[in-house]
């Protein structure tokens, strides 16, 4: 695959002979018209601080091997984790979608794939992606409000009714109650007579993260690591293209990182992941292909572009040389990305619009997988049916009338780019050295060292945006007393708690008690010993109407509770 | 010399988004205010609880999950219970501008959505304590 590993670019005269031109450059037509007007500011840095010089040169990629730049589809992926990427499909438009119950998220779905999406995302409410049932009384006034309400296997049906699911790939995202979730997912399968290994999709089951950004937890660390792993386990045996993880940079972003460490600490979290499997005796390439990602795009255009091109170098080199992949399956790094929710603005909201085409336009030049783009409205509520039209269209120009997906990787070679792609391996590789240096990623996050890092970037960024560092169009420049045309957002139906609490009641009254009892103590059985995989018990549970707030406040009795110590 | 201004900053309900309620935890605190963070997932009882416990000035609640409609009037009513008349509520995060005006109505003092400055928010709350006067 690749002889040797120092050849550059470049040789070393050819080196020295543009950092020449570029000395008499600065010398002369730089000096001279920087005489007749200064710069606009002394210094330019990324939205993630790094230095960005005046122009770059074939010099800057002095130190970039040529097998790390590489070809698509080839070790270490930098260029893209297939040959011929949009060329042979576009990426999957995946819309989030998720309000009310199951009935009224399956209408919303219908209406994305009829409008062109090729992928279904869920968006789960509050006590879904806390483990409560809609009748428990920290539901109250959350149900069904930011995403669908699940309880049980009846509401899993009624979100999928007339979905084939053989055809369509489709993510859950949700975290700690994940397991319960992809169980529902398989019964249902069962039911329908498909085939587990045809079901392509995936759970977020990020769990580390939560305690590092998202804050969406139920159990302590080691429990809910256990957790993802037997997910990890079950469907490397039983769903072989299932992605059981998706190892999630962006709400680390979204609490406030800068994208560097977004991308390192969700590779810190992937370390992890991959060790705890490994624990269980299962070999890297037996589970390492079926591992997933999901990134942010920000608003710095090439940055965000050389943070994927980055990750994905950094991916290969982490599988191959510290996990020891032989499979290139086990070295490509696949994500989904979404466009970032936190730089919308809610003055001249439709600017949001232009914001969030150009976080695409970065996601596809960097190589996603598949992608979100947010709804113009999502600074006032979760997004219209109008708005999310007008979020996928967006996609569909990139994809059908930009024609930038008719190369790939076509910023491979940007002198820019890549030498920012070089900056940022390294970087995400020190901040990894320095986690396994001070003891690894689950003790710092017990001592909130990344929630630290994370609100440190969080507050130097709202201090930038007062100080108008960092432009925000219509809140700290191009602010505009005119009103905004008037907005409709999406109105709450107020029947949705009753609809979904009557439903989970049925349910409970219907099952089988004898049965449900009996499950329900193998449940803790099989919690309590470490060395068994928590997913069959779930699945029979399940099945059995078990509610996912039965199977979370048991296993709350076992393992406690987490209840993390603020840092700001 | 004047007491600093006490300020509970408080997330209530499920919802995890604690990004801007620690930014402006950190904000008040550079600013000189004596300032508590709940922490994250509380109840409206445990939050009233504390803010009459640590006898605050202010009680800012942070809410990004859009149940706005339901923890504000359960707050006014658990302080009406126990007879406090002069705490400041101020609200912030992401809402449609009809709750935020509907907030107002109901007693809350200022609504600070996204993208407040942090210096506004200073202001903003010594303007609320100082219009108060004296306890």
């Amino acid at each position: 695959m690749r002889d040797t590993v120092d050849r550059n670019v470049l040789d070393p005269s050819a080196v020295e002979a543009v950092r020449e031109q570029e000395r008499d450059w600065e010398a002369n037509e730089v000096a001279q018209f920087l005489a007749k007007q200064a710069e606009r500011k002394e210094s330019f840095l990324t939205l993630g601080d790094f230095p960005v010089k005046r122009t770059y040169t074939a010099a800057d990629l002095a130190d970039t091997p040529i097998d790390d730049i590489g070809l698509p589809g080839r070790y270490p992926f930098t260029r893209g984790p297939y040959p011929t990427m949009y060329r042979s499909r576009n990426w999957t438009m995946r819309q989030i979608a998720g309000f009310g119950t199951g009935e009224d998220t399956n209408k919303r779905f219908k209406f994305l794939i009829a409008q062109g999406q090729t992928g279904i995302s869920t968006d789960f409410d509050m006590p879904t992606l806390m483990g409560y049932d809609s009748d428990h009384p920290m539901s109250e006034g959350e149900v069904g409000r930011e995403g669908v309400a699940i309880d049980t296997l009846a509401d899993m049906e009624a979100l999928f009714e007339d979905i084939d699911l053989e055809k369509i790939s489709v993510s859950m995202t949700i975290n700690p109650s994940a397991w319960i979730l992809l169980a529902m997912y398989i019964v249902l399968a069962q039911q329908r007579g498909y085939d587990l290994n045809k079901l392509s999709g995936t759970i977020q089951a990020d769990i580390l993260k939560e305690y590092m950004a998202q804050k969406e937890y139920v159990f302590p660390i080691d429990p809910s690591v256990r957790i993802v792993r037997d997910c990890i386990t079950y469907c490397a045996k039983n769903m072989k293209r299932y992605n059981p993880i998706n190892i999630s940079g962006y709400h680390i972003s979204e609490a406030g990182s800068s994208p560097l460490q977004e991308a390192a600490f969700a590779l810190a979290n992937l370390i992890v992941y991959v060790e705890e499997v490994l624990k269980t005796g299962m070999q890297v390439d037996e589970f390492a292909p079926r591992l997933a990602f999901f990134f942010v795009g920000q608003a710095d255009f090439f940055e965000e572009i050389a943070k994927f091109r980055a990750l994905r170098r950094c991916y290969a080199k982490i599988m191959r040389e510290r996990f020891g992949a032989k499979n290139p399956e086990s070295m490509r790094l696949r994500f989904h990305c979404q466009t970032a929710a936190a730089s919308l603005t809610k003055p001249q909201y439709m600017v949001n619009v232009m914001r969030t085409t150009l976080q695409a336009l970065a996601a596809v030049l960097g190589g996603c997988q598949s992608l979100h783009t947010n709804g113009y409205d999502e600074a006032f509520a979760i997004p219209t049916e109008d708005a999310m039209r007008l979020a996928l269209r967006t996609q569909q120009v990139i994809a059908e009338e930009s024609n930038v997906t008719q190369t790939t990787d076509p910023l491979g070679g940007s002198y820019y780019v890549e030498s920012l792609t070089t900056q940022y391996e390294k970087r995400i590789f020190d901040i990894l050295e320095d986690v396994d240096a001070r003891g690894g990623t689950i003790k710092l996050i017990k001592e909130g060292w990344f929630q630290q890092q994370i609100a440190d970037f969080a507050y130097e960024t709202a201090l930038r945006k007062q100080s108008g560092e960092k432009a925000l169009i219509g809140v700290n420049i191009m602010v505009d007393d005119t009103p905004d045309p008037k907005i409709e957002t999406h109105a709450y139906d107020q029947t949705t708690a009753d609809r979904q609490i009557a439903r989970t009641q049925r349910v409970r009254r219907e099952r089988d008690p004898a049965k449900f009892e009996e499950l329900m103590a193998q449940l803790l059985e099989v919690a309590k010993d470490d060395s068994q995989n928590i997913m069959p018990i779930t699945i029979e549970l399940v099945r059995a109407g078990a509610t996912m707030g039965d199977i979370i406040e048991s296993l709350k009795t076992l393992w406690g509770t987490y209840r993390e110590t603020p840092v700001y | 010399m004047a007491q600093p201004i006490r300020v509970l900053v408080a997330k209530v309900g499920l919802d995890g988004h604690d990004r801007g309620a620690r930014v402006v935890a950190r904000t008040l605190r550079d600013a000189g205010m004596d300032v508590i963070y709940s922490g994250l997932h509380r109840t409206p009882e445990e939050v009233v609880n504390a803010a009459v416990q640590e006898d605050v000035d202010v009680l800012g609640v942070s809410l990004l999950s859009g149940v706005q409609m339901t923890v504000f009037p359960k707050i006014f009513k658990l302080l009406d219970e126990k007879g406090v008349k002069d705490m400041i509520v101020v609200a912030g995060g992401v809402m449609p501008d009809e709750d935020a005006a509907a907030l107002k109505q109901m007693g809350v003092h200022e609504v600070m959505l996204q993208d407040t400055p942090p210096a506004a928010i200073v202001a903003t709350l010594t303007r609320l304590v100082n219009e108060r006067g004296e306890r």
